[in-house]
C-alpha cells in the first residue's frame, strides 16, 4: 500500500509543472496567440524564484518572485507580438533562447548551493490518516494550486461572459475587433497570465521537484505542456488528464525498469510521450468538436485599423 | 534549438576573439562541453580544469568554451568554428564528440585536439580519459557495508562502455563485501535532467534499494536521499552541501593538471598525441571525504583506495560474465582495451544490457 501511495506522489509532482504551464498556455492560445516561449519563460521563473528563495531564505518569497519572473519576461513578447506585431513563432522561439541563455547567467553564482524547498501540507490529523491522508492532505502547496488553477480556468473560459469573449477573441479577432471589444488589451492579460503559469511551473522545479539551480533544468518540460495543449484541442480537463498520463507513464516506465521488465529502456523511456499522444488523439478524435474548439485566429497577429 | 544556440553562442566567441585579437602570441586553448558548465557535474568539472590552467599559465594562454553542445553530428560546426577562430588546441570532453573530432582533426592537420573518454585517435589527435571505475569499486564495497536491504539503486544515463564499466566494478566492489548484493537498475537516457534523476530516485527507493549510485550529473538523486533519510554517492563534484547527512562520498574528478600539462607542451612544442588513462594514483580520480559511516567502513575504503594507487586493478581475476562464463582468471587483470571496450555485464549484476 505504501508503494502505492508513493508512487501516486511521485505521479503527481512529475504532472504538476506539466499541467500548470500548460493551463497558462491553453489560455494564451484561446485567446488566438501562440508563446511558443514557454520553456524560456518556465526557467526564467526556475531561476528567480531560486535565487529569491535562496537569498530570503524563504521559499515562499521565491514562489512569489517565480510567478513575477514569469509575468514580466511574457510582458516582453506581449510588447513585441502585440504592440509591434512581430511574427509569434519567431518571437516566441527567441524567447525560449533568450531566457536559457539569461537564466544561466543570471544563476551563475547559485550553481551549487542548496536551495530552500516548499514545505509539504501537514494538517494536524488529517494527513496521518493512512493512504488518502498523504495523497489528498500531504502534498506539495503547487500541487494544490495547479488543480486550483484547472477548475479555476475551466470556469473562467466555459462559464463567465469575459471567458466567452477571450474564447471568441480567438476564434476571430477582426469580428471581436468590430463589436467594440479591445483585442489586444485581452490578449496582454492573457500572455502575462500564461507568463505567471509558466513562472509557478519553474518554481516547482527549483523550489519543490529538485530545489536547486542548475542550468537548462527544465529539460524540454516546456515544449512538453505546449505539445499537451494542442493533443489536448484546448480543453482544460484534457490538459489535466495529459499531464497525468505523462506523468504516470514517465513513472511507471521507471519502475518497470527497477522491477527488471526485460525491455529495452530506449522504448521505456520513450513511452510517456507516445502514450500521452495517443491517448489525446483517441479523446479528440471527433473532427468537428476539435475544429469547433480550435482557436480559428491562432498565430495571426492583429493589427487593428484605425 | 541546439543548432541556434550553438551558432549564438559561435557567434558570441566571435565577437569576444575579434576583441583580444590586438592581444597577439597567445596560445588559444579551447573547450567544448556537452552539457551546462553549471550542471554543477561533470562539464562543470572540466570547465574547473579550463579555469586551472588559466591560473597556472597566467598571461601566456587565453581560453575558450562552448557549452550544450550534443552530441553527435551536431558538433562538427562547434569543433570547427573553435578551429577556425584559431583554436591551437581543443579538448572535447564528451565520449559523443569522437567521431566529429575525427572528422575536423583531419581538416585541421595544425590544430591539436584531445578527446576525452573515447578510443579514436590520429596524428593530431589526442586520447585521455579517467579510471572513474576505480572509484566505483570503492562505492560498491561502502554500498554492502552500509545497506541494510542488501539493495542499492543504480541511475544510469547510456550503455556506453565507460557506464557499464562502472557498474561492473561498483557490483564487484559490492560483492567482495556481500556476495549476494543485488542492485536495482534504472536506465534515464539522459546525462543531464534533475527532474527525471530525481524521479528515478523515488522510484528505486520504493522499490527497496536504500543506498543510491549515479552515473548521471545532478545532485537530484542525492537529495531525494536526504530528504528519504537513506543514503547515496555524490557524481564528478562533491555534493556534501546538499546532501550533509546522506552522501557516503562523492567520485570525483580533477582535471587540472592533466590540462595545465597538455597546454604546457604545446607551448613547449613537445605536444605528441598520447593515450592516456589516469586514476587515482595520478590524482585525476578523487575520492570526496569519507562522511555518515562508521569508522571501520571509513577505514575499509580508505584501505582499498591505498591498494588501488598502490596499482592494484578491481578487475583483477578470477571474475565471471554475467551468464557464468569465466572472463579472467585467477589473478588475470583485464586490459585496457577490452575495458574500454566493454559491452557485457559480470556476474551478479541483475539487469539485461541495452543494445
Amino acid at each position: 500500500m505504501d508503494i502505492t501511495v508513493n508512487i501516486l506522489l511521485t505521479i503527481a509532482t512529475a504532472a504538476t509543472p506539466l499541467l500548470i504551464a500548460a493551463i497558462g498556455e491553453l489560455v494564451v492560445e484561446r485567446s488566438g496567440v501562440l508563446n511558443l516561449g514557454v520553456e524560456g519563460m518556465m526557467i526564467m521563473g526556475a531561476v528567480g524564484g531560486f535565487s529569491a528563495g535562496y537569498l530570503t531564505g524563504s521559499p515562499w518569497i521565491g514562489l512569489l518572485a517565480a510567478i513575477a519572473m514569469g509575468a514580466v519576461f511574457s510582458l516582453l513578447f506581449a510588447i513585441m507580438t502585440l504592440s509591434l506585431a512581430t511574427n509569434q513563432v519567431a518571437t516566441g522561439l527567441s524567447l525560449t533562447l533568450l531566457g536559457l541563455g539569461l537564466s544561466g547567467m543570471m544563476g551563475t553564482s547559485f550553481v551549487g548551493q542548496p536551495g530552500a524547498r516548499l514545505p509539504n501540507l501537514d494538517i494536524p490529523g488529517l494527513t496521518a490518516i493512512p493512504v488518502i491522508g498523504r495523497l489528498l492532505f500531504g502534498q506539495d502547496p503547487i500541487f494544490y494550486i495547479s488543480i486550483a488553477l484547472t477548475a479555476g480556468v475551466m470556469w473562467f473560459l466555459f462559464k463567465t461572459r469575459t471567458g466567452l469573449t477571450l474564447r471568441s477573441i480567438g476564434d476571430s479577432h477582426t469580428s471581436a475587433h468590430a463589436l467594440g471589444i479591445q483585442v489586444i488589451r485581452y490578449r496582454y492579460l492573457s500572455v502575462i497570465f500564461g507568463g505567471a503559469c509558466a513562472g509557478l511551473a519553474g518554481g516547482h522545479l527549483s523550489l519543490v521537484y529538485t530545489p536547486q539551480w542548475v542550468e537548462n533544468m527544465t529539460a524540454g518540460r516546456g515544449w512538453i505542456a505546449l505539445a499537451l495543449v494542442v493533443f489536448a484541442s484546448w480543453r482544460p480537463w484534457r490538459v489535466l488528464a495529459g499531464a497525468y498520463i505523462f506523468g504516470a507513464v514517465w513513472i511507471g516506465q521507471l519502475h518497470a525498469q527497477a522491477f527488471g521488465i526485460p525491455v529495452p529502456s530506449q522504448l521505456l523511456s520513450s513511452l510517456p510521450y507516445l502514450a500521452t499522444i495517443v491517448v489525446l488523439v483517441l479523446i479528440s478524435r471527433n473532427k468537428r468538436l476539435t475544429m469547433m474548439n480550435t482557436p480559428a485566429s491562432l498565430g495571426q497577429p492583429f493589427v487593428p485599423d484605425r | 534549438m541546439k543548432k541556434l544556440l550553438i551558432a549564438l553562442m559561435a557567434a558570441a566567441a566571435a565577437l569576444s576573439l575579434a576583441a583580444t585579437a590586438e592581444a597577439q602570441e597567445k596560445l588559444k586553448a579551447c573547450w567544448v562541453y556537452t552539457g551546462p558548465i553549471g550542471d554543477f557535474g561533470y562539464s562543470y568539472q572540466h570547465d574547473q580544469g579550463r579555469l586551472d590552467v588559466e591560473k597556472a599559465l597566467g598571461d601566456k594562454v587565453e581560453t575558450a568554451y562552448l557549452e550544450n553542445v550534443s552530441e553527435g553530428p551536431d558538433a562538427d560546426r562547434a569543433f570547427e568554428r573553435l578551429a577556425r577562430e584559431g583554436c591551437k588546441i581543443i579538448f572535447g570532453t564528451s565520449f559523443g564528440f569522437m567521431d566529429p573530432e575525427v572528422k575536423v582533426a583531419k581538416k585541421f592537420p595544425d590544430v591539436k585536439f584531445e578527446h576525452a573518454t573515447g578510443y579514436k585517435t590520429s596524428d593530431n589527435l589526442g586520447i585521455y580519459n579517467a579510471r572513474f571505475y576505480e572509484g566505483r569499486y570503492i562505492l560498491g564495497q561502502i554500498a554492502a557495508k552500509q545497506s541494510k536491504s542488501g539493495v542499492a539503486g543504480y541511475i544510469v544515463s547510456f550503455p556506453i562502455p565507460e557506464v557499464v564499466m562502472g557498474i561492473n566494478s561498483f557490483m564487484l566492489g559490492a560483492q567482495s563485501v556481500n556476495p549476494d548484493f543485488k542492485a536495482k537498475i534504472v536506465w534515464v537516457n539522459s546525462w543531464f535532467d534533475p527532474g527525471k534523476e530525481a524521479d528515478a530516485a523515488k522510484a528505486l527507493f520504493d522499490q527497496g534499494a536504500d543506498i543510491i549510485v549515479q552515473h548521471t550529473d545532478s545532485t537530484a538523486a542525492l537529495q531525494v536521499a536526504e530528504e528519504r533519510g537513506l543514503q547515496g554517492f555524490g557524481q564528478s563534484s562533491d555534493m556534501i552541501k546538499f546532501a550533509p547527512k546522506a552522501q557516503l562520498t562523492s567520485l570525483t574528478d580533477d582535471w587540472g593538471p592533466y590540462y595545465i600539462s597538455r597546454v604546457k607542451a604545446v607551448l613547449d612544442g613537445t605536444w605528441k598525441p598520447g593515450n592516456v588513462w589516469l586514476g587515482i594514483k595520478d590524482g585525476a580520480v578523487k575520492m570526496a571525504p569519507y562522511t555518515n559511516m562508521p569508522d571501520d567502513v571509513k577505514a575499509m575504503a580508505q584501505a582499498t583506495e591505498k591498494k588501488i594507487a598502490d596499482g592494484w586493478n578491481p578487475f583483477t581475476g578470477p571474475i565471471a560474465k554475467q551468464d557464468g562464463t569465466p572472463w579472467l582468471k585467477d589473478g588475470e587483470v583485464a586490459d585496457d582495451a577490452t575495458l574500454l571496450g566493454m559491452n557485457f555485464y559480470v556476474k551478479g549484476v541483475d539487469d539485461k544490457l541495452p543494445k
